[in-house]
């Protein structure tokens, strides 16, 4: 670590909270000038809230940020450009019908004509230096997502910038797009930038980085400094990256050890999965020939990195999408037909992982967020007329039973903690009548005792006899839980695994794209 | 905004603070409400100087041609049925999300309809079945009208806003070409429809020329308010207005209810239509447009989609508009000041729930 490298900006402590959600939690980093700093994590590690903060959208709740060895509080977008902070965020911020120059001079002050000359110029210079070409009369609609990326790169390049930071900039980009970035950056770099790389895919970290920080849950449980990522071959860093990320760690409270349990092996499957399939999407991919049975009391685990397609399987087992080929069997019944209401009715549930976005309406009570899913039903209403009492009568006895703390039942849910409107969820989908039951991140964005309270309950669930799916991003808590582990990648199973002792290793290298 | 909403500290007794709270509460309300309508009462004012019209003589005369005189309170309660009409639809379309704003072409065709079918249907029936079918065929027209922007809102996710609004004009244009070409009374020579005789109208209460369409109105607002508030069915449209995606999740059939909701809201205007024509004008002539569904929407959005307080702001604007009318005779200010009078409020109201929010937001930080 030479002393004439200085920090360009530094995070010491910083903690960020969000109503129920620790988005960062004492998170020190330095970025330096000449460095690839790779930020990894997976969704909700924190890696978005971190760089919030650091582009000015965001203020820490606790801790400083030094900006040339000064503490500097970020307060804006603009005030991040002036101090020489550059973001290219994960969506692409251009206007799609302005030219490559218009927009490299939206920002400018309003009461002077743009300087195009003056831009060309510069342009010129900056990409001759780096050995891109930009189009600057092209329309920004017209370039390929590669090319607007530069044109991003450009636009921070311009304005001075000397950290720049790259927020999962290779998502959308093609291996060759990726690549080109990878060299692209080694050249920004040379001419003495620091960068902060975001992702969460290993191999990129490993090719790209100089150094290397890993978040989880908000915490940075390690990083690799430029001496040891030298010293180490790739796949030497691709192996301990993945010991960081999914590893146990030592005096983790949330490792429990999970009882043995015994499953009646001759029981029928409850619930039998054969071939389903879903169209793509945008943002995810679709599903192919997914088949798994659950039998009663069994806790199926789904691992994977977010966005494999393991809503569309929650969402198309509840009956939410729209299914392309495939069948679904609750207790030999084929369910793939009926509704969403029919599928409850026979004792399908699902607890959604976007709680406030589709589980809860945020506004109405918590009274009437816990029968959502019945409305119309007796004896909560009778000949479609509502009863106050029935409703006050039985909510007040979910809140106590599944202990959710809330000022009272007329309070809107949205107001509650993440934790409790968790809580909220759980009653209802858990409440008479559930055979199987689907869990999609049950303890994403929860404190530690929420978390462990809604791992009990799913566990006593599944000691209730009832068949459970668990979808998680959480090796850990898979590995606390399931009885068998099956990974997802690309909207396909790529293999089950025993939850026996070698489990962690094999789910691992699965979720990598390795074989088991 | 100067009320004073700190909490009261050191308060012991829950149920005490609770009281207080509430009482604080319901204070906060009509301070909320009665200030930005006194304030709007000023700048309106202030703009009636400027066009050299004194406000005082202004308001003073609104205020007895549309409230005080016996005449006036009767034409003002009458007015208020197809309005009572108009907000109940709106009420239900807002409360679920969609906004209809298609309000007066609905009204119209209801109006026209039920001006073409009544006299012709007392001729062959009892007057008091024959207003029952004009209502029904008058309810049914505009519902069908609907149909277009409630289809294309629930399977295609088009913007109601713009097709309600597009389909008003080609309502509004419609119930004319049918006033003109297909249901013109042969026996005058104004464009006009078949005229209803008195007799055969919906009946005055008691003594007086108040017709009894306010009572059907009335009905109609408080019957909408109930079902939105109490019933599954509202709480199911109250969902897809709060959170259209959680319905989904629940396993609601968003686009039924969404044609439900269009079906309601327009039949409602039909109503309102069929309500003023049958109870007080009797025929529709060429050209005729209150333009009475946009001057509701307001007056729902103050009420916050409540139909009791609608009740009342209908009350308001009615007594407005009929002492305008009166007030535009006498003092030479345009019958469409009641609107600038409404709209003012509106803002003015919107300005303070703005402060009032940034106001609590700031002393919460």
């Amino acid at each position: 670590m030479s002393v004439a490298k200085r920090d360009i900006v530094a995070l010491e402590g910083v903690t960020k909270r969000f109503p129920g959600v620790v988005a960062n939690d004492s998170v020190d980093l330095e970025i330096r000038p000449g460095e690839v700093h790779v930020l990894l994590g997976e969704n909700g590690a924190g890696k978005s809230t971190l760089i919030g903060m650091l582009s000015g959208l965001q203020q820490p709740d606790e801790g400083r940020i030094l900006v040339d060895g000064e503490p500097t509080a970020i307060t804006s977008p603009r005030h991040a450009l002036a101090l020489g902070i550059g973001t290219v965020f994960q969506h692409m911020m251009l206007v799609p019908t302005l030219t490559v120059a218009e927009n490299l001079l939206l920002g400018g002050p309003w009461w002077q004509r743009p300087k195009t000359e003056e831009l060309e110029a510069r342009v010129a210079e900056i990409t001759r230096t780096l050995g891109i070409t930009v189009k600057l009369h092209a329309k920004v609609s017209e370039l390929s997502l590669g090319e607007q990326q530069q044109v991003e790169i450009l636009r921070a390049m311009v304005r001075n910038s000397r950290l720049l930071i790259l927020d999962e900039s290779t998502s959308m980009l093609t291996p060759k797009g990726i690549d080109e970035l990878g060299a692209l950056m080694r050249r920004l770099v040379e001419q003495g930038l620091a960068i902060v790389f975001i992702t969460h895919k290993l191999k990129e970290a490993a090719a790209f980085g100089d150094r290397i920080s890993v978040l989880k849950l908000g915490r940075k449980v390690g990083e690799i400094p430029p001496e040891r990522f030298r010293a180490l071959g790739e796949q030497a860093i691709i192996s301990e990256i993945v010991e960081l990320m999914f590893g146990k760690q030592k005096d983790d409270p949330e490792a429990a050890e999970r009882p043995v349990r015994t499953i009646r092996a001759e029981a029928a499957p409850l619930l039998e999965v054969r071939d389903l399939a879903v169209a793509p999407t945008d943002d995810a991919p679709g599903l192919s020939s997914i088949s798994f049975d659950i039998c009663p009391g069994e806790l199926l685990g789904i691992a994977g990195i977010d966005g494999n397609g393991q809503k569309h399987l929650a969402e198309a087992l509840a009956g939410q999408r729209a299914t392309v080929g495939g069948s679904v069997r609750l207790q030999g019944t084929p369910i793939e037909a009926l509704s969403v209401g029919e599928r409850r009715q026979k004792g399908l549930r699902y607890l959604t992982d976007d709680r406030l976005g589709e589980g809860t309406v945020g506004t109405f009570p918590v009274s009437i967020n816990f029968f959502l899913k019945q409305v119309g039903a007796a004896p909560f209403w009778r000949k479609g007329v509502e009863q106050r009492a029935e409703i006050d009568k039985r909510a007040a006895q979910l809140v106590r039973e599944y202990d959710v703390r809330t000022p009272s039942l007329k309070t809107p849910v949205a107001r509650l903690s993440g934790g409790n409107i968790q809580k909220v969820l759980l009653a209802r989908e858990l409440a008479e009548g559930a055979k199987v039951v689907i869990f999609n991140k049950p303890t994403y964005g929860l404190d530690l005792s929420n978390t462990l309270a809604s791992r009990q309950r799913i566990r006593d669930t599944a000691a209730r006899g009832l068949a459970v799916l668990l979808i998680s991003t959480d090796l850990e808590e898979l590995l606390s839980m399931c009885d068998r582990i099956a990974v997802i990648s690309n909207g396909s199973l790529v293999g089950t695994v025993e939850n026996a002792d070698d489990a962690r290793t094999k789910v691992g290298r699965l979720m990598i794209g390795l074989a088991a | 905004m100067s009320i004073d909403t700190a909490p009261a500290a050191g308060a012991t007794a829950l149920d005490a603070t609770a009281a207080v709270a509430t009482r604080r509460d319901i204070q906060h309300r009509l301070l909320m409400t009665l200030g930005p309508i006194l304030a709007a009462l000023i700048i309106a004012g202030c703009i009636l100087l400027a066009v050299g019209v004194d406000p005082l003589a202004y308001y003073g005369f609104v205020l007895k041609r549309g409230l005080l005189s016996p005449l006036g309170i009767q034409q003002t309660l009458t007015r208020m049925a197809p309005l009572l009409f108009l907000a109940a639809g709106l009420i239900v379309a807002f409360r679920a999300g969609m906004w209809n704003l298609g309000g007066d072409g609905q009204f119209l065709l209801g109006a026209v309809t039920a001006a073409a079918s009544a006299p012709v249907l007392v001729e062959v029936m009892p007057a008091w079945l024959a207003l029952i079918c004009s209502f029904v065929i008058a309810m049914l027209v505009a519902m069908i009208w609907s149909l277009v922007p409630a289809l294309l809102r629930a399977y295609q996710g088009v913007n109601e806003i713009i097709t309600t609004l597009m389909m008003t004009f080609l309502g509004t244009s419609l119930a004319n070409v049918l006033v003109k070409l297909m249901f013109r009374d042969p026996g005058t020579t104004v464009p006009q429809t078949r005229t209803l005789p008195v007799e055969d109208r919906l009946p005055r209460l008691f003594d007086t020329t108040i017709t009894s369409g306010l009572l059907l109105g009335l009905v109609a607002i408080i019957t909408v308010h109930l079902v939105m508030t109490r019933t599954a069915f509202g709480l199911k449209l109250r969902i897809v207005g709060a959170n259209p995606r959680a319905a989904i999740h629940a396993g609601l059939g968003v686009p039924k209810l969404t044609i439900a909701v269009f079906a309601i809201s327009a039949g409602l205007a039909g109503l309102a239509g069929a309500v003023d024509i049958l109870g007080v004008q009797g025929n529709v002539r060429a050209d005729w447009n209150p333009a009475y569904g946009l001057a509701v929407i307001p007056v729902v959005f103050l009420a916050r989609m409540n139909g009791f307080a609608a009740i009342g702001f209908v009350f308001l604007l009615s007594v407005l508009s009929i002492g305008g009318e009166s007030a535009a005779r006498r003092l030479g200010v345009p019958n469409h000041f009641t609107l600038v009078l409404v709209s003012i409020v509106l803002i003015v109201l919107a300005l303070a729930e703005y402060i009032d929010h940034r106001y609590n937001q700031s002393r919460k930080a």
